[in-house]
């Protein structure tokens, strides 16, 4: 019984376990970086960069086809030029940083929207674009574990300031120089994440698994480290979970690894020990007695 | 002398075209056409020739399924006489693009008179068989009603050889859109039985060969069926993406034939003063597929009975598989829009397995990554590109509607016959 419901489709099937692995990669390197934008109250950036990188990732489509590196870098270069330059804008001129970032993912958006109406009409870009964590292949594979461990090495690399930053970001303005570093690198980071989980599960549901864990763990755990692990942990239950529904009930399975985290984030709000909804305004009448 | 030889010839050459082709333009403006997409396009210009100036909406390549109009397309419809579609729910965007366009030229659906396939009838033919007779039980309801409602019924009547052939949907599906043109159309079609154009009937023929390969009791079905299609666009079917029918009719050559006849009537009626080349070019064309189609057929007969499973991205192949006794197999289903799912992955990795096929096939049209992950999984090869719903470019091995029909003959016939 179990093993027909939870162990048969990955035993039988290859692509599967690609599936599997995939998100698990997605998981692991995506979530930390959830959690320190939620922590930073930066959870819309990961949207905003989401966005970002899809014009770049369409011109890496129109230069030279479905090549997973061309569309690689060219949603990394058009991540790292929206994230530089609203982060620039923001140091030089008066304007918010939030602000700024707005500003370039539009344009970026909106030039990426041209670029496909104009030359696009081949394949359906919008298939390319949401990926699909069912056809994963060797190298696309590689990519997506070698992201997510480069991003876990610079994030136990970056920690420190980061959480320091987190915490009180004057104080670390005041004691180092590399406040900005950090800041930068960890955009990076998210633009890495996002452009790996593009390949899975395309720009907009990367955002999901990079954010929803990242949310729902706010209500199991306090610390840090609680919170990156509750995240990995619920971002890759998820993902099973959302596969194995794929596959039971024939849902297209990037939207139902998404939608079974949204589930985890609902119960996580009302059962969630941390300040969920029961948690929160239950009598306390355990402390009375 | 060779040097001034060959310059009196060349300017013998220019003098001559440039005598020629100002008469022609001269003589009569080109009548301007729409077709919605490539391989439509390319049937349009076989019959239209020199008297039209072709729009095609969709170019090579490119997916009709997701299409987006643009302002250009929407000034290409509005300026058009004629606007040429497939029908079946092909262009879901046509009708807005239409009004929106304010078109008021003719619309000529090409897929007039095929007998279409049900969604996914190819398939399972005993779960459709029942099928059948709950739509007739429904319809038994509902016949005298939806008579009524149809003023044209007499019309109907008269063509009492189409009706057998599903001629009625058509009505079904016009009188949704409150096209009233296609009467005319139709009143076409009595003509050019009068000009005795014994060629119009040949896909009819056709498809009388069909009964005598297959089950007769399953067509019976469809006749009745198909009278009252118009309900079944509300009945279990209507959560499709594409409606009730497949529309890729143009896989079957027969049916190409049948999108001639249409092709030509339509322009016939736009631009009566040419009609009589129309239909020349019509029989030249017609011509050229029958003999195409006898090729197909040998190629496609000598498929070894145990190599009749073919996979594909999409699910764009009914009426050649029908045609020639095939199963076409697709992970995506019948619109290149929908989102595969691991289920139905997994069903045909399972497939593929059990029947041990040997090769799956990639189109020019879909995003390829899922077939080839497919073919990984199960030692199977990849047997070369189709082509289903758009042609190639011009330089590509299926440039024009015939020659995609024989590359994909070709292609499937080298890959499961070996």
């Amino acid at each position: 019984m179990i093993w027909d419901l939870m162990l048969a489709p990955f035993a039988d099937f290859g692509f599967m376990r690609r599936a599997l692995l995939g998100c698990i990669a997605v998981s692991v390197g995506a979530t930390p970086v959830g959690v320190f934008l939620m922590l930073r109250h930066m959870s819309l950036t990961g949207d905003a960069m989401a966005h970002a990188i899809l014009p770049g990732a369409a011109i890496g489509y129109l230069v030279s086809g479905l090549s997973l590196g061309a569309m690689t870098i060219g949603g990394l270069v058009a991540g790292m030029i929206v994230a530089l330059a609203s982060g620039f804008v923001a140091r030089v001129t008066s304007l918010r940083e939030d602000a700024s970032l707005a500003a370039f993912y539009l344009i970026s958006l909106a030039l990426g929207v041209l670029i496909v109406s104009t030359h696009g009409n081949n394949v359906d870009l919008m298939h390319v674009l949401f990926g699909t964590v069912l056809a994963l292949d060797d190298t696309a594979l590689i990519l997506l574990c070698s992201f997510a461990s480069l991003s876990v090495l610079v994030l136990a690399l970056l920690f420190r300031p980061l959480v320091l930053e987190c915490a009180d970001p004057q104080f670390l303005r005041s004691v180092s120089k590399l406040s900005g570093v950090t800041h930068f690198t960890f955009l990076a980071l998210v633009v890495m994440n996002l452009v790996g989980g593009f390949h899975a599960l395309g720009t907009l549901m990367a955002v999901g698994i990079m954010i929803l864990p990242g949310a729902a763990a706010r209500f199991w755990a306090e610390s840090i480290a609680g919170l990156i692990a509750v995240a990995a942990l619920i971002a890759m239950f998820s993902s099973l979970i959302g596969l194995l529904l794929s596959f039971h009930y024939s849902l297209p399975s990037g939207p139902a690894i998404i939608l079974v985290a949204g589930v985890g984030y609902g119960l996580s709000l009302i059962f969630g020990p941390v300040g969920g909804a029961i948690a929160q305004n239950l009598p306390r009448r355990k402390f009375e007695t | 002398m060779t040097s001034l030889r060959s310059v009196f010839a060349s300017a013998t050459a220019l003098a001559t075209l440039s005598f020629t082709i100002p008469t022609a333009s001269w003589a009569e403006q080109p009548i301007p056409v729409v077709a919605t997409f490539s391989i439509l396009g390319d049937m349009v210009e076989r019959i239209g020739g020199e008297h039209i100036a072709l729009t095609t909406l969709v170019g090579p390549d490119g997916d009709a399924h997701v299409y987006q109009p643009t302002p250009k397309a929407a000034r290409s419809v509005a300026e058009a006489d004629v606007l040429f579609m497939n029908g079946l729910e092909f262009e879901g965007w046509l009708e807005r693009l239409a009004e929106a366009a304010s078109f008021d030229g003719a619309m000529v659906v090409a897929t007039n008179g095929i007998v279409p396939i049900a969604f996914e009838e190819h398939e399972d033919e005993h779960e459709e068989h029942d099928d059948h007779k709950e739509h007739e039980e429904h319809d038994d309801h509902e016949e005298h009603d939806d008579h009524d409602d149809h003023d044209d019924h007499d019309d109907h009547d008269k063509h009492g050889e189409h009706d057998k052939h599903g001629e009625h949907d058509k009505h079904g599906e016009h009188d949704k859109h409150g096209e009233h043109d296609k009467h005319g159309e139709h009143d076409e079609h009595g003509e050019h039985d009068e000009h005795g154009e014994h060629d119009e009937h040949a896909g009819h023929d056709e498809h009388g060969e069909h009964d005598e390969h297959g089950e007769h009791d399953e067509h019976a079905g469809h006749d009745e069926h198909d009278e009252h299609a118009g309900h079944d666009e509300h009945d279990e079917h209507a959560g499709h993406d594409h409606g009730t029918f497949d529309p890729h009719a143009w896989q079957s050559l027969d049916n190409a034939v049948i999108y001639a006849n249409n092709i030509a009537a339509g322009l016939a009626q736009a631009d009566p003063a040419n009609a009589s080349e129309y239909y020349t070019n019509r029989a030249v064309f017609v011509a050229e597929i029958v003999a195409l189609k006898s090729d197909v057929d040998a190629m496609m007969a000598a498929l070894p009975a145990d190599k009749r499973t073919v996979v594909t991205p999409h699910d764009a192949f009914g009426y050649f598989a029908e045609a020639y006794n095939l199963t076409f197999e697709a992970p995506q289903g019948m619109s290149t829009e929908s989102e595969v799912s691991a289920a139905d992955v997994a069903a045909l990795i399972t497939q593929i397995r059990r029947e041990s096929i040997s090769a799956v096939f990639i189109e020019s049209i879909t995003d390829n990554r899922m077939m080839e992950q497919i073919a990984n999984e199960t030692g199977a090869t990849i047997g070369g590109t189709l082509y289903s719903d758009a042609l190639s470019g011009e330089t590509g091995p299926a440039s024009t509607y015939l020659d995609m029909m024989r590359h994909n003959a070709t292609t499937l016939s080298e890959a499961l016959g070996s």
